[in-house]
């Protein structure tokens, strides 16, 4: 079916402002040859598109990003206590000074550029290749775009267990950057590697990550997307889980316009568990997404949402949430909950939580609440002496707990439980 | 210390009067009792005294060592010496009760002006009180009193009484839903706090909970107003005889 002239119009306009990457080698050419095809059969969001309903894809779509003041603090990297291997990157550029050097045990990582010009190489199986996978049945074409135009990013291959995290860290310098990235996991069976990443990135941001894995292999994501209020973020998750393997994903956002974040997980091996998290706290003219969609195509697999968000003056949150359980895939344990915290009257939460079963011998549960702080709670604080502003900021801290705890590694969590405390201690009067 | 003088209240959200001129006069050191069917007005008092919202304060007056404290936050009459142990005490799913109470202690010292207490000080002292309580360490790492029984629940509120240290307690319906042995341990727990200056106000409709903690004074309240003042006498005839005399008799 033909595009709508103007969403035709629209995408073109977008395709013509990024200029094409160097020229890779034949397979690269390929994934980005194809990938540029879907975004032109697909077109990129418009207002009107149903999964689009809730948030307003225009500013992510037009040719030039909006501009977005870089936030200036002497607020340290989320990760800077942690013992990790750092990649850095300025406004969607590769930093070599500010990275450590690309060598880690259990793991080989590479920059993206250099992947792409190597004829043989593992990435052919993985790059653009989750992402086409996760376009059915729901179009996601600013990934598509990504694949295609994603100049830089990293490409890792765990082997083994790594020795240590891998921390992404992506600075924002310009107020009008336009960043996309492009990163490739791929673990090999029994492999083991924890993923962080923290920053704002850019102006805008355009991000993919493919993650790859294999039986038995386990994935750990922990990230927080930066303060910078006037930034614009769309980032996609793509995963595919083999048996027994682990993919768990955590993301903490505080501040930011607009952010989208997409997670598209497919358990296609037996035994597998994908839990994915995220905590966000907004305040005033904030857009925070978080859309998931999950597919179970194994037996005995068992895949946890947990989202929370907390918002006062004015800011939006927004969740659909899909599990898709295919036929055979008895014994499915599927969890969903999406929850708000409205902190005042003028905030506002869209939740769509979705479930769909082919299969009858499951168990699937979801839930969505939207609610003010418990009043019995904070009376109960302020009667011990506690004032009243941190009692709302003690509630505000236990709502998002349920997120926060599906942080597996202790010293992780409490970085996030810091952070968040600092968000709330900001805005005390 | 307290004095309660006159006090009318109305629900705010309905045109009902709850409290129709309460007079009630608590001297430190003292425990006093306040017995009363249901609905007499026993638990708005208390939460009118504590500072809940819903409640409209439409005359007569309620002071604290002479200071007004109608016209206080909640967290000023705590910090000015005022506990209410909850027939009802809150869940609070995600706050560790150790944060709660650490929280409570220091936020009550700023507001008298001292330092807060250090982690390892009040570790040792809650530890301390709590083994009074015979309380498991687990509960203080557990949410506040999510998952606790009833008597571990009214033991919990007897902690924090014993880490914050009052001048005034008011101890609503404390012995609602425990068995004998937690109501003892729950009784040792607050007689180990009568003291000299600390003043005591015990609601309670059962007779049997004023065995293990001995009153000064027994008020009985019905129809939002004392209707009679006497010794611990006061609570057996109660006890023996129910409220339907008594309320008669003074009527």
């Amino acid at each position: 079916m033909a595009l709508p002239q103007a969403k035709q119009d629209a995408t073109e306009a977008r395709l013509a402002a990024v200029s094409r990457p160097a020229k890779g080698a034949a397979w690269a050419e390929t994934a980005r040859d194809e990938a540029l095809a879907r975004v032109r059969s697909m077109g990129l969001p418009h207002r009107r598109d149903e999964y689009w309903k809730f948030t307003t894809p225009d500013s992510l779509v037009q040719s030039e990003a909006p501009t977005a003041a870089v936030h200036v603090s002497d607020e340290t990297n989320t990760f800077d206590d942690v013992d990790k291997l750092q990649i850095v990157f300025v406004d969607g550029v590769f930093d070599a000074a500010a990275s450590d050097e690309l060598t880690l045990e259990g793991v080989k990582v590479e920059r993206l550029v250099d992947a792409v010009k190597t004829d043989i190489h593992w990435a052919k199986d993985v790059y653009g290749v989750l992402e086409e996978r996760g376009q059915d049945p729901v179009a996601r074409p600013l990934a598509a775009l990504n694949t295609a135009l994603a100049s830089d990013g990293v490409v890792i291959h765990v082997t083994g267990k790594a020795s240590k995290p891998i921390n992404l860290v992506y600075h924002h310098t310009s107020d009008s950057s336009d960043a996309i990235l492009h990163h490739v996991v791929k673990l090999d069976k029994g492999a083991d590697l924890t993923v962080l990443e923290n920053g704002p990135a850019a102006a805008r941001f355009n991000k993919v990550m493919e993650v790859d894995v294999a039986d038995g292999a386990a994935f750990h994501h922990v990230r927080t997307q930066g303060r910078d209020h006037e930034r614009r973020a769309v980032t996609h998750l793509f995963a595919r889980l083999g048996e027994e393997s682990t993919f768990k994903s955590f993301t903490l956002t505080a501040n930011g316009v607009l952010t989208r974040n997409e997670c598209i997980l497919e358990l296609t091996g037996d035994n597998a568990a994908a839990h994915v998290a995220g905590a966000c706290v907004g305040d005033g003219d904030f857009l925070h997404d978080d859309t998931v969609f999950i597919t179970h195509d194994a037996v005995n697999c068992e895949s946890r949402q947990v989202f929370k968000k907390v918002l006062r003056n004015g800011a939006r949150g927004v969740f659909q949430g899909k599990i898709l359980v295919k036929p055979d895939a008895q014994k499915t344990d599927g969890y969903q909950i999406s929850q708000s915290l409205l902190l005042d009257g003028d905030s506002e939460f869209n939740a769509k939580p979705e479930l769909e079963i082919y299969a009858d011998d499951v168990a699937c549960s979801h839930g969505s609440t939207t609610g003010a702080i418990d009043e019995e709670g904070l009376f109960y604080l302020r009667a011990r002496g506690v004032p009243e502003d941190i009692a709302t900021n003690l509630m505000t801290l236990a709502f998002l707990a349920e997120a926060v705890e599906e942080i597996e590694d202790e010293s992780l969590r409490n970085i996030i439980v810091s952070r968040l405390e600092g968000w709330l201690d900001r805005r005390l009067g | 210390m307290l004095e309660i003088k006159n006090l009318h209240v109305d629900l705010e959200e309905e045109e009902k009067t709850i409290l129709k001129g309460v007079d009630l006069t608590v001297e430190a050191g003292k425990v006093h009792a306040i017995m009363g069917p249901n609905g007499s007005g026993k638990s708005t008092l208390s939460y009118v005294l504590s500072g809940k919202d819903g409640y409209e304060v439409t005359d007569g007056s309620a002071t604290l060592d002479g200071v007004d404290i109608l016209d206080m936050e909640p967290e000023e009459r705590a910090a000015a010496g005022l506990f209410l142990a909850f027939q009802y005490p809150v869940e609070i799913p995600g706050v560790g009760n150790m944060t709660f109470m650490r929280t409570a202690v220091n936020s009550q010292r700023k507001a008298k002006g001292l330092d807060e207490m250090s982690a390892a000080d009040f570790l040792k002292l809650i530890r301390e009180k709590a083994k009074e309580l015979k309380m498991e360490s687990d509960m203080l790492k557990r949410p506040v009193n999510v998952g606790f029984s009833g008597g571990e629940k009214k033991r919990n509120e007897i902690l924090q009484m014993a880490m914050l240290e009052p001048k005034m307690c008011i101890l609503d319906e404390t012995d609602s839903g425990l068995d004998v042995d937690a109501m003892k341990l729950v009784a040792d727990g607050v007689n180990a706090l009568r003291q000299e200056g600390r003043g005591f106000l015990v609601i309670t409709h059962y007779q049997r909970l004023l065995d293990h903690i001995k009153p000064d004074v027994v008020h009985i309240m019905s129809n939002g107003r004392i209707i009679k003042t006497g010794g611990p006498e006061l609570a057996l005839e109660v006890e023996k005889n129910g409220y339907g005399d008594l309320i008669e008799e003074v009527a």
